[in-house]
């Protein structure tokens, strides 16, 4: 029982974490210099936008919640488990964030959720 | 369309920093630390041992990557794309942590597998350009 209410608090804080970083990583643009201190320079601009803070929040809870997780479950139950956020991602993906999702990254998306409910068998 | 060489690369590694991190961490909490209670000192505790410690290293370079690759790809392109992880990890399962394999994980693994070459197809980007002028 405690193993399926720590999923649940998973999928929520791991949905909003992932859209929340998509939104802001998007708006801050696509990153190209990687050189040493540009790379400085860009994680003290992330550590200043207000969405990616409130990301790693819920990746924090996401992370804690994970780790109980794996104190009373299988690695294999727990990873898996916790998947089934692809599907909910990628709808989110469509309607919010207005990725054009086709056809094949819908039964992409179908065939890994799919496929991670059986990996937790 | 193809991805091109720096989606490439960060997509390796998304992929290897996380099931690394994910098995450094749960070797650390099974053979390091005692069965976590709900104290947060014993959290604490379990944090700073070398294996725990290292897990969280390797998925800070997970998130700070995994950032980095969504700055211009989809959500929708990365999440089916780096979940080859689940498999390498059910992999790692089964070799480290005697954990057993049935044919329905196989047959998961063989999904999953298929799952990501067809989105892999897809191009990985399919909104406008960025909306600040700078990174």
């Amino acid at each position: 029982m405690i193993q399926w209410l720590l999923v649940g608090v998973i999928v929520i804080s791991t949905v909003m974490g992932d859209l929340l970083q998509t939104i802001e990583m998007k708006r801050i643009g696509e990153v190209n210099d990687f050189r040493l201190g540009r790379i400085g320079a860009l994680l003290a601009e992330l550590a200043r936008r207000r969405f990616l803070i409130a990301a790693v929040f819920f990746m924090a809870i996401s992370f804690f919640a994970f780790m109980k997780l794996l104190s009373v479950a299988d690695l294999s139950f727990a990873v898996p488990a916790s998947a089934a956020t692809v599907v909910v991602e990628t709808v989110l993906a469509k309607l919010l964030l207005k990725e054009q999702v086709d056809v094949r990254r819908w039964a992409g998306a179908g065939l890994v959720a799919c496929g991670v409910v059986l990996l937790a068998l | 369309m193809r991805p091109d060489i720096k989606t490439r690369v960060f997509t390796l590694i998304v992929i290897l920093t996380q099931v690394l991190g994910n098995f450094a961490l749960s070797w650390g909490l099974k053979h390091e630390a005692e069965g976590l209670s709900s104290s947060p000192l014993t959290f604490l505790r379990a944090i700073f041992t070398p294996y725990v410690l290292l897990g969280i290293s390797l998925l800070i370079v997970w998130l700070l990557s995994r950032m980095t690759l969504l700055s211009w790809a989809d959500l929708s392109y990365v999440l089916p794309v780096t979940s080859i992880g689940y498999v390498l990890n059910s992999v790692i399962g089964v070799y480290f942590f005697d954990e057993k394999i049935s044919p329905a994980r196989w047959l998961g693994t063989f999904l999953i597998v298929a799952g990501i070459v067809l989105v892999g197809t897809t191009c990985p980007r399919t909104t406008p350009g960025q909306m600040a002028e700078k990174a």
